[in-house]
C-alpha cells in the first residue's frame, strides 16, 4: 500500500516536527526514521525533504546549525524550536480531529 | 563502516563531483544547499555500499532516490522565493565565477574611461562652462564618449577578432571627424541635426560589436534590439536616481552656503551620464535570462493606448473637419509619432513567438500601424499643400526624409501584418523585414551627419 501524494504532503510537517521533537537530527537520519516509522508506506523522494526543512526553518519552527559529523564532514543539524513545538501540538489536535471523525464513521460501518 | 563519507573508489568520487557541478548550475540552489544534498548523497551511498552494492549501482540508486533535479530546484525556489528576486540585481553564479568578477572590473574601468573621456576635451580648450549656454561641442560628441567603451566591452566579452575591431574603430573615427571638421555657423541648424543623428548612426557600430559576427543572423540583430530597449529602460531608471542625487547635492550644499553648480554641472552630470551607459549595459547583460524583459511588457501596455489615441484623433478630425494646423515644425512631431509606432511594432515582434498563429494582439498591431499611416498621410498632405510657403531648409528636408524612412517601414509592415492575419504568410516574414530595415535608420542618420552640413552651407 502506498499513501497518496496529497496525504504524504499533508503529513510532512507534523511528521518532521515530531521526529525532531525526539531529538536533533540531520536529513539522511530523518529519512531513515520516516521509513522505519511508516514501515515503508510513506514514500518520500529524498531530495524533497530539504526544501521542506528550509521552509520550516524560515517559519521559525526549526533551527539549523552546521556541525562536524563523526567522519569529519560538516553536516547540517536541525533542532525543533519553541514555536515548532507549539505548531506540532496544534497540528496534532487537527489530526486527532480528522482521525476521530473517520474512526467514528468506520466504527459505525462495522457495527451496522 | 557506517559514517564513512569519502570513498576510496575514485570513479565514484568523480561521479559525485560531476553531480555536484550539475547541481551548482541551478540558480535556486545555493552553495550550502548543494553541500547539504551532497552530504545526504554520500550517507546514502555509504549505506548502499555497506549493503554490498558496487559503486556504480549505489550511485544510480542514490541519485534516483534524490528525485528529479528540476522538481527539486523548483521546490527550493519556492521555499526561498527571495533568491529569484536577488537575481534581478545579479545572478549569484555571475558573482562567484572568475569571469564574472573580471567582467565587473572591466565594466568599472570602461565606465571610468567614459567619464574621463568626457573631461578630456577640457584640456584642449573645450571647458564645460556652467554659466554658458549648452556647450554644442559636447552635444555633437556625446555619443563618442560612451559608445566606444561600450563597443570595447562587447568585443572583450564576445572575443572579437582584430579585423572586426578595426572596422568598428574606423566607424567611430569617421564619426569623430564628421562631428568636428565642419565649420558650423553660429546657431546653425545643421549642427543640431548632427547632434541628433550621430548617436543613431554610431549605434549601428555598437550593434556590430554586440552581435559579434552574427549580424546576418536575424536572431543576433533581434537580440540587439532587445538589448537596446532594456538599456533605454535601465538608463532611464539610473537617470532618475541620478536626478535625486543631484537634488540632494544642491539642497545640502546650499544649506551650508556653498554653491555646488560647478561640480554638479561640470562633473557629476556629464561624467555620470557617460558612465551610466556602461553600467546600464552591464546590468542588462547580467540579468538577461532571469526575468521577462521590460520592453515587451511596456509594448503590450502601450499598443492599445496609442491605437486608441490615433483613432480618437482621426475621428475628431473627421467630425470637426478642422485641418491640421501646419506650424513650423509640425512634421517633427509626426516623425516622432511614427518612430514610436515603429518601436511598438519592433518590440512586439521581439517578444512574440514567431510560430504562434495570429491572435487578437496582432490585429490590434495592424490597426495601430494603419491608423498611424492614415494620420501621417493627412499630415503630409497638409504640409505638401503649403510647401511653397516654407521652402527647403535643412531641418525640413531631414524631417521629410525621416518621415519617408519610417513610412516605408510601416507601409510594408502593415502589408505583411495583413498577409499574416489572413494566413498568407508567417510572422517570420515581418520579423525579417524589421531586422533587414534596421541599418536603414543608421544609414539615413549617417547621411544627415555627413552630407547635410556642406549641402546646406553649414547653416
Amino acid at each position: 500500500m502506498n499513501v497518496s501524494k496529497d496525504l504524504v504532503a499533508a503529513s510532512t510537517t507534523p511528521l518532521l516536527l515530531a521526529i525532531l521533537a525526539e531529538g536533533d537530527s540531520y536529513g539522511y537520519a530523518i529519512i531513515k526514521r520516516v521509513a522505519e516509522l511508516s514501515g515503508g508506506h510513506l514514500e518520500w523522494t529524498d531530495g524533497m525533504l530539504y526544501p521542506v526543512l528550509h521552509r520550516l526553518e524560515r517559519q521559525g519552527y526549526v533551527a539549523a546549525k552546521w556541525h562536524a559529523s563523526e567522519s569529519g564532514r560538516k553536516r547540517k543539524y536541525y533542532r525543533i524550536t519553541k514555536e515548532g513545538r507549539a505548531e506540532l501540538a496544534a497540528q496534532r489536535q487537527q489530526w486527532k480531529a480528522v482521525d476521530g471523525t473517520l474512526r467514528g464513521i468506520w466504527m459505525q460501518a462495522c457495527t451496522v | 563502516m557506517h559514517g564513512m563519507t569519502t570513498f576510496a573508489d575514485q570513479p565514484l568520487e568523480n561521479q559525485i563531483a560531476e553531480w555536484r557541478t550539475y547541481l551548482r548550475r541551478r540558480k535556486a540552489l545555493h552553495g550550502s544547499d548543494v553541500e547539504e544534498l551532497e552530504g545526504h548523497l554520500r550517507d546514502q551511498l555509504a549505506a548502499l555500499v555497506d549493503a554490498g552494492l558496487s559503486g556504480d549501482e549505489a550511485f544510480l540508486i542514490a541519485v534516483k532516490r534524490m528525485g528529479s533535479l528540476d522538481v527539486l530546484s523548483r521546490e527550493f525556489a519556492r521555499a526561498h522565493s527571495e533568491r529569484l528576486w536577488k537575481q534581478l540585481v545579479m545572478a549569484p553564479e555571475l558573482e562567484a565565477t572568475q569571469s564574472g568578477r573580471d567582467e565587473v572590473v572591466i565594466v568599472l574601468i570602461l565606465a571610468v574611461a567614459a567619464a574621463v573621456a568626457v573631461k578630456a576635451p577640457t584640456l584642449f580648450g573645450h571647458p564645460i562652462n556652467t554659466n554658458d549656454n549648452f556647450p554644442l561641442f559636447y552635444g555633437r560628441n556625446a555619443s563618442l564618449f560612451a559608445f566606444p567603451p561600450l563597443a570595447i566591452y562587447f568585443m572583450w566579452k564576445r572575443g572579437s577578432s582584430v579585423v572586426k575591431g578595426v572596422w568598428v574603430a574606423l566607424a567611430f573615427a569617421s564619426g569623430a571627424v564628421l562631428a568636428n571638421v565642419f565649420p558650423f555657423a553660429e546657431m546653425s541648424d545643421t549642427e543640431v541635426l548632427t547632434m541628433m543623428h550621430l548617436p543613431i548612426a554610431l549605434w549601428l557600430a555598437v550593434g556590430v560589436a554586440y552581435v559579434q559576427g552574427r549580424w546576418f543572423d536575424d536572431n543576433g540583430r533581434m537580440n540587439f534590439v532587445r538589448f537596446s530597449g532594456e538599456l533605454a529602460i535601465y538608463y532611464l531608471l539610473i537617470a532618475l536616481g541620478g536626478f535625486v542625487v543631484i537634488l540632494f547635492t544642491f539642497m545640502m550644499f546650499r544649506a551650508i552656503g556653498t554653491n555646488p553648480d560647478w561640480f554638479v554641472l561640470g562633473w557629476l552630470l556629464p561624467c555620470g551620464a557617460a558612465g551610466a551607459v556602461l553600467i546600464g549595459s552591464w546590468l542588462v547583460e547580467a540579468k538577461q535570462s532571469v526575468i521577462e524583459n521590460m520592453a515587451p511588457v511596456l509594448t503590450k501596455l502601450f499598443t492599445p493606448l496609442f491605437t486608441l489615441l490615433l483613432l480618437a484623433f482621426l475621428v475628431t478630425m473627421a467630425w470637426t473637419g478642422s485641418p491640421i494646423n501646419v506650424k513650423r515644425e509640425v512634421l517633427i512631431g509626426f516623425d516622432l509619432l511614427l518612430a514610436v509606432v515603429v518601436g511598438l511594432v519592433l518590440y512586439a515582434a521581439s517578444a512574440r513567438d514567431a510560430q504562434a498563429p495570429p491572435g487578437f494582439f496582432d490585429g490590434l498591431q495592424l490597426l495601430l500601424v494603419v491608423s498611424a499611416l492614415v494620420v501621417d498621410g493627412v499630415a503630409l498632405w497638409a504640409i505638401a499643400a503649403r510647401t511653397s510657403e516654407f521652402g527647403f531648409s535643412a531641418n525640413r528636408v531631414a524631417a521629410l526624409g525621416e518621415n519617408i524612412v519610417l513610412l516605408v517601414n510601416l507601409t510594408w509592415s502593415a502589408w505583411l501584418y495583413a498577409r499574416f492575419l489572413r494566413h498568407r504568410s508567417s510572422f517570420v516574414a515581418l520579423e525579417r523585414w524589421q531586422m533587414a530595415y534596421l541599418p536603414v535608420f543608421s544609414v539615413w542618420a549617417a547621411l544627415v551627419v555627413a552630407v547635410f552640413p556642406p549641402l546646406f552651407g553649414y547653416r
